[in-house]
């Protein structure tokens, strides 16, 4: 299973998401083609209703904790309730362009 | 000194402090330099730790308050959030108010 399969999966079973969109963002990057090292997720769940972003963080990152110790390197995410997402009109930010740093090992 | 008790020291000795890949002026890294510019436009004085520069922290800091990416904003101690949860902070004002509050009552 690709790493974008293997997160959509992981974030589908956890939040049973209205809204989800996985994108790999790994070539805005600097690191060779076909790279799965950065991901953009968002992520529209009732389970994120009277939680703070941190917390709502937390969720996605424990979720993700397999492929955040491993291949995946960066990792944006935008969570929302159903009513936060009507009102943004179902659009989440975008991410920004690589600016040449490392990785932690 | 403990690395960790390194980063406590800083987390509690700074009121807003972020760190980041580069420094606010030269940043290494998309996700670090938005961040950084939110946070420049608070209009308060704030400070930076360049994980690139420090590796130690680099290697320690996602166990310090379990967050697995950079950069990581704290205010008054507590973690706030990576990139994106800044970034929301300040689209919507609570940023300016949290970054503001921290500052001014650190000065007395």
């Amino acid at each position: 299973m690709s790493v974008q399969e293997s997160i959509s999966k992981k974030l589908q079973e956890s939040f049973k998401p209205s809204f989800l969109q996985v994108l790999n963002e790994s070539s805005m990057h600097n690191v060779p083609p076909g790279s799965e090292s950065h991901f953009k997720v968002t992520v529209v769940s009732e389970q994120f209703e009277g939680k703070t972003l941190v917390a709502r963080h937390r969720m996605v990152n424990g979720c993700l904790n397999h492929e955040l110790s491993g291949p995946l390197h960066a990792l944006a995410i935008h969570t929302y309730t159903c009513k936060e997402w009507d009102k943004r009109q179902a659009q989440s930010p975008d991410s920004p362009a690589c600016l040449g740093g490392s990785k932690a090992s | 000194m403990d690395v960790l008790d390194r980063i406590k020291e800083q987390v509690e000795s700074n009121p807003v402090i972020i760190y980041m890949k580069g420094t606010p002026k030269m940043p290494m890294c998309g996700f670090s330099s938005r961040a950084a510019e939110a946070l420049m436009q608070c209009e308060r004085e704030f400070a930076f730790v360049n994980i690139l520069a420090d590796q130690e922290i680099f290697q320690n800091l996602p166990r310090f308050a379990d967050w697995p990416t950079f950069p990581q904003l704290y205010i008054n101690g507590e973690l706030v959030g990576g990139c994106d949860i800044t970034l929301e902070l300040f689209e919507s004002g609570e940023l300016q108010k949290m970054v503001h509050n921290a500052v001014d009552n650190a000065a007395g």
